[in-house]
């Protein structure tokens, strides 16, 4: 048997209900990509958590790099007008 | 071995007995995998499948109680029964192997359950209509789960082919009795209670026959048939499953959570 080691990292995304979006929910090994939809059903759907499942080779993901954290995420601290919170909610609105 | 006369079951509780015991015997043994599978998520895909298949034995356990009218509950049938009363294939009782082993006996049983659920759904007893209409769904999942995983094995490496290659040669001697029927079975079948399983087997050959073909692995040919599990008789590992099974309940008689 291969050993995990060998197997390729697949990040699993489901989507909760019709209507909402898909949520990244963990990741798991698989040989390739119809079983590790098949383990990320067991895994992350035995409960009932979701009706669509997508699996994404882990090194397929293009991530932010932590180095580049001050220059990406810093600047949108201070930018509190960027919020929505200057309006006056009339109190009749609900779901807001 | 104390060997008991068994009582005369109404033949409805006999074969949802059958049913049970299969699905009973089979989700323990696939229950040994857990911490013991290649892959942690593989020890949750087989756990999950032995699990489907404790659910659909807990109902037919429970439905033969009530049909044998003696006030027999799931827990005395699964626990209480000794080896000789088990009325199971001997298919399902053996031994994991490694996994290739597991995954053969896997495909040809849950190819064989789906066959047979897919018409009890439609049968005119209403209990065992609806639990093999809840269970069908579980089982094409079953299904389905062996036959990627014979696929790979059989047309992976030289080690691998060579392994999915003995765990065919390993279960087949036990498919025969699967697909063969007697009066009690036949004398059901005539009422459209039970399906006869007779009438499975070309259907299930036909669905193991292309997949073993695409997987580049050859179907055997057996030289002996095991049979006697539906009378009682059952092969040698048994009795220790049934010991690791059940000495929990005899231990501690009324056990629960």
């Amino acid at each position: 048997m291969t050993s995990s080691r060998e197997w390729p990292l697949w990040e699993v995304f489901v989507r909760a209900r019709r209507g909402l979006s898909h949520q990244h929910v963990g990741s798991l090994h698989a040989p390739d990509a119809p079983m590790a939809l098949r383990n990320a059903r067991d895994v992350y759907t035995r409960r009932s958590e979701g009706v669509s499942i997508w699996v994404v080779p882990a090194s397929a993901v293009v991530a932010s790099s932590p180095d580049e954290k001050d220059a990406f995420f810093d600047p949108a601290a201070d930018k509190a007008y960027r919020h929505p919170t200057f309006y006056d909610i009339p109190a009749e609105v609900q779901h807001l | 071995m104390s060997v008991q006369t068994q009582p005369a079951l109404p033949l409805l509780a006999g074969y949802a007995l059958r049913l049970g015991d299969d699905a009973l015997v089979l989700g323990q043994r696939l229950g040994e995998w857990v911490a013991h599978a290649p892959q942690i998520e593989e020890d949750v895909a087989l756990a999950n499948i032995g699990l489907d298949l404790l659910g659909q034995a807990r109902t037919l356990l429970t439905y033969a109680g009530e049909v044998e009218g003696a006030g027999r509950t799931e827990d005395d049938l699964a626990f209480l029964r000794d080896e000789r009363d088990f009325v199971g294939c001997q298919l399902v009782e053996q031994p994991n192997g490694d996994f290739a082993v597991t995954m053969a006996r896997q495909l040809h049983f849950s190819t064989y359950q789906l066959a047979l659920y897919a018409r009890l759904q439609h049968g005119a007893d209403p209990t065992l209509a609806a639990v093999a209409g809840k269970a069908v769904k579980e089982v094409a999942y079953h299904r389905d789960h062996a036959t990627q995983w014979v696929l790979r094995l059989g047309d992976g490496t030289e080690e691998s082919h060579r392994r999915m290659q003995a765990g065919l040669d390993r279960v087949e001697p036990y498919l025969e009795e699967l697909f063969t029927g007697d009066d009690l079975v036949s004398s059901l079948a005539a009422d459209g209670v039970a399906v006869d399983p007779e009438a499975l087997r070309p259907e299930c050959d036909a669905y193991v026959d292309a997949v073993l073909t695409e997987a580049t692995l050859q179907r055997p040919v057996p030289t002996w048939h095991a049979r006697g599990g539906r009378s009682g008789r059952h092969s040698e590992s048994f009795g220790h499953l049934l010991a690791e099974m059940q000495h929990l309940h005899r231990s501690h008689p009324g056990a629960s959570w």
